[in-house]
């Protein structure tokens, strides 16, 4: 009912799995999410009338970290004491 | 211990999932679409100037015909460009620099700009294959040779483009385990190290963006011939 309508960030902490409950989670429904978060990102920090590097630099500064944990498994078996 | 610096370029995989299409996909994210405003903001106006610049630049010498690959060339261009700067990021992965890739570009827009000269004009592009005021003696060796030099174009693009990529990315890596390993031993010349990895990667950046250029560039000249 009001749950769906009312975002993420107005949810309190214990009616959480309720708003779990009324969430779509086939494909087109997380698809729509995703769309949704990005619309609401890029409108709020990148879409401005006066911007600057900040909404950019957030994304890629995200990016970095999202490749760094996609990475993590395979870097930390580097060892990174190589011998001269 | 040296294979493990190629181990950047594999193809990254999280749980089976080929992540090479996100990476591939990441820098139309950060292209915003142009509403129909007249005045639009920074980011938008920045975009169309550089767009504007980069068609303009590529679409001069080419003639009336040629202006229908206006698209295809700048969005190539634009394309090639987000990717390899974002390469040049911590940890990101570059798609650019999988010769698989490159030559998945390179090829079919070469074949594409030899067909349309072999299509509407085949004596002219065929007359390419040999410049003017050769001997005569020379003649057969020379058309041989030119018909090699236009068959490794499509090779030559590719794997200009991954080559160049390829061996930047290795030198930042290898230069930057040099500093490291030098830091805890002779920390002057570490400094000189990273002195040397600061001009590197200024020099990185430099590459990114003459390499799309040079293969858009390319590209039209090769349409140019044909066209």
């Amino acid at each position: 009912g009001s749950l769906s309508e009312r975002c993420l960030m107005d949810m309190r902490l214990g009616e959480l799995p309720m708003w779990l409950a009324t969430c779509d989670f086939s494909p087109q429904g997380l698809l729509g999410g995703v769309q949704k978060a990005w619309s609401s990102y890029y409108n709020k920090y990148i879409n401005v009338k006066r911007g600057g590097p900040a909404g950019i630099s957030m994304l890629l500064a995200g990016y970095c970290l999202l490749s760094y944990g996609w990475n993590y498994q395979h870097i930390s078996k580097i060892s990174f004491l190589v011998s001269i | 211990m040296n294979l493990s610096f190629f181990d950047q370029f594999s193809s990254p995989c999280l749980l089976g999932i080929p992540l090479i299409l996100l990476a591939t996909l990441f820098p139309a994210l950060l292209l915003p679409a142009p509403n129909n405003r007249w005045i639009t903001n920074r980011l938008t106006t920045l975009q169309l100037w550089c767009i504007n610049l980069i068609t303009k630049q590529l679409m001069i010498p080419l003639n009336k015909t040629g202006h229908k690959w206006a698209m295809v060339l700048s969005s190539l261009m634009i394309f090639l460009l987000l990717i390899n700067l974002l390469g040049l990021l911590p940890y990101t992965f570059t798609p650019t620099t999988q010769l698989s890739m490159n030559m998945a570009l390179a090829f079919p827009l070469w074949l594409a700009t030899l067909l349309i000269g072999l299509r509407n004009q085949p004596s002219t592009s065929l007359g390419h294959l040999l410049p003017e005021g050769t001997p005569t003696p020379l003649i057969p060796a020379l058309i041989l040779i030119e018909t090699t030099s236009l068959l490794i174009r499509p090779l030559a693009l590719g794997v200009r483009l991954t080559a160049n990529l390829t061996a930047g990315h290795l030198l930042i890596q290898l230069i930057s385990t040099a500093t490291i390993a030098l830091l805890s031993i002779m920390p002057s010349v570490s400094i000189l190290t990273s002195i040397i990895l600061l001009l590197l990667t200024m020099l990185e950046v430099a590459v990114a963006m003459i390499q799309a250029y040079v293969f858009v560039l390319l590209l039209s000249l090769y349409l140019q011939e044909n066209i």
